[in-house]
């Protein structure tokens, strides 16, 4: 009867915040995800300011705008209230991410057309960083002390839901605009783009409705009505040695961890399969959307095991899952897909040659596409351009070869299976991490003092791991798993800190 | 056990500006090798990020060797008893 009054209303609290957040990351992912098509049309290769404002964009949203947005937001929620804040989050996502899918092309308007994208796109990065605290500690504070895990896990999950949709949503549209493959594709990347962020405003308008319905936080309330808020927060957070050493530990000893893992399980894996692998667009976003969806449900579950057994071991022992099997399960997608390892049926093999004559030269552009087939069930098509020449013996030095591959079922699902491992690393560290922050900070500041290392671990240590993965393999080219090191390296050092420094005692009163 | 935190935080300390020597030579010659705007501004906002989080993890280097991390505060009133000592 105790519980059933602690609880009361709490699905109502859940699924508000929940569904306001997966719209931000939801929000967020559509713009990475269609990051080479939008480049195309706003920021073109041949104009070098364009090309700048591009890194820009990729670059300055999520890694120095959404800290700084933790700051601002977080300050804002600490000093007007929890509901207030977060609803203004949602708007400025949602109506960046709405204004960018009206933004006519660089064509169209030239210069204006990339700065309005660069600027929505910090907005974005801004109300992210000021959302996911607002929503975790909203919940957290109306949640019972003993069920505090499984509650706000339900936000942890909307990050990789928000993903999820966001892959399933472009996969969706990409395919929908013509009963034509190849025109549908050829649609979507000339204006059927938009629709992902058009959309968007739908769910926003929707999330605003539920979200002004809600009231403010309880402990919330009555620290304001106690006159106990902070006047100044992030004085209070940062400025006082006892709440930096605490937001110190929770970057250093949790976030830095969780941020590379989440990260390395997700977008490094994809990317790794698709651009390592080569395996072709759809399968290599299929694979993550299904491995999501068996993964998914274990967010709950370890955030419910840590309500009984503590938050710390089980983020920890997530990170040595995955430092120490990482080389392992990434060498077996890579062998996987290896057509190296496979018979080749060269009976079945189809090479077209086709050639485009260029204007005025005598010359032609030459693609010489080779279909193989292979007995376990695998095709590739090994597509090469390059320049015929008029002129005999003049060659192209550099040949453009564009590999991609087509994985059997049985291969496919052997691939979901690894990813879908690497998710369960995930939902070991990120599904108890939002209890484990609230705990670690008082009321008056704490939407404050956990918003900035989150964010930190997340946008920054997390957020850079394809780029750093990346530019590893770029330095180090006969290692083909190279970019794992700093994922490795990075939690590893989180979890020594978090092992010896962070205490497993949950804290049964965060009314304080 | 605090005896191990205290003396961790010695690794810490050296780790931070080792990992800032190690993030400006990376960018001195990868910038040296591709001397684009691109790859400027790519290093230029991974220093921008990185070294105040060195800094923090010097910082937290040194909360640690000075015994700070003993005990972990359980309740805001320890905190507050706290807050009378800016850093």
């Amino acid at each position: 009867m105790e519980e059933k009054n602690e609880t009361k209303g709490i699905w109502k609290v859940i699924g508000a915040s929940s569904l306001g957040t997966l719209i931000e990351w939801y929000d967020f992912y559509i713009f990475g995800s269609l990051a080479v098509v939008i480049a195309n049309q706003f920021f073109p290769k041949t104009n070098p300011t364009a090309a700048l404002l591009s890194t820009l964009a990729t670059f300055a949203a999520g890694f120095i705008v959404r800290p700084f947005g933790a700051l601002v937001f977080g300050r804002l929620g600490d000093l007007v209230g929890r509901k207030y804040t977060f609803l203004l989050t949602l708007v400025l996502m949602g109506g960046s991410t709405f204004a960018i899918g009206c933004i006519p092309s660089y064509e169209s308007i030239g210069f204006l057309a990339p700065i309005l994208v660069l600027i929505l796109r910090l907005i974005q990065g801004l109300a992210l960083g000021g959302e996911y605290g607002g929503a975790a500690t909203y919940v957290a504070e109306h949640s019972p002390a003993h069920r505090r895990g499984f509650f706000t896990s339900w936000i942890q999950t909307t990050a990789t839901l928000g993903l999820f949709i966001s892959l399933g949503v472009i996969l969706l549209t990409r395919h929908m605009l013509d009963a034509d493959p190849v025109k549908s594709i050829e649609k979507f990347n000339d204006w059927g783009w938009r629709i992902p962020f058009l959309i968007s405003i739908i769910l926003v308008i929707v999330s605003i409705y539920i979200r002004l319905k809600m009231k403010e936080s309880p402990m919330y309330t009555r620290l304001k009505s106690a006159g106990k808020t902070s006047v100044n927060p992030l004085k209070e957070s940062f400025g006082h040695k006892a709440n930096l050493k605490m937001v110190l530990l929770a970057l250093f000893g949790a976030t830095m961890g969780q941020g590379v893992v989440w990260y390395t399980g997700q977008f490094y894996a994809q990317s790794f399969i698709e651009n390592v692998c080569k395996v072709e667009f759809d399968q290599s976003r299929t694979i993550l959307i299904w491995a999501i969806l068996f993964a998914t449900p274990f967010f709950v579950v370890f955030a419910s095991l840590s309500d009984k057994i503590g938050r710390k071991w089980i983020m920890m022992i997530g990170m040595l899952l995955a430092v120490v099997s990482y080389n392992y399960l990434f060498k077996n997608l890579y062998s996987i897909a290896d057509d190296k390892t496979k018979t080749e049926i060269t009976e079945k093999k189809d090479v077209k040659t086709m050639l485009t004559p260029i204007a005025n030269t005598g010359d032609s552009i030459r693609k010489v596409v080779t279909k193989f087939f292979y007995a376990e069930g695998m095709t590739m098509i090994h597509t090469k351009t390059d320049t015929a020449y008029a002129t005999a013996g003049k060659a192209t030095i550099k040949p453009l070869v564009a590999v991609s591959k087509t994985l059997s079922g049985n291969d496919y699902w052997k691939m979901v299976g690894i990813v879908c491992i690497l998710i369960l690393y995930v939902t070991m560290v990120y599904g108890p991490i939002a209890a484990f922050l609230v705990e670690l900070f008082p009321t008056k500041i704490r939407y404050t003092s956990m918003s900035l290392p989150y964010h930190i671990g997340n946008g920054v240590f997390g957020g850079l791991t394809p780029f750093i993965a990346t530019l590893l393999t770029t330095i180090y080219t006969d290692n083909i798993i190279v970019g794992l090191m700093y994922p490795i390296i990075i939690a590893s050092i989180c979890m020594v800190i978090g092992a010896i420094y962070i205490s497993n005692k949950i804290d049964p009163e965060v009314n304080d | 056990m605090n005896a191990i935190k205290k003396y961790a935080g010695l690794i810490w300390i050296i780790l931070g500006p080792l990992g800032i020597h190690y993030l400006l030579q990376t960018a001195s010659s990868e910038i040296a090798k591709k001397p684009g705007i691109d790859t400027q501004i790519q290093w230029g906002v991974f220093i921008t990020v990185f070294y105040p989080i060195a800094i923090g993890f010097i910082l937290f280097g040194l909360y640690a060797l000075e015994g700070n991390y003993d005990h972990l505060p359980e309740s805001s009133a320890e905190l507050d008893d706290y807050e009378a000592k800016p850093l």
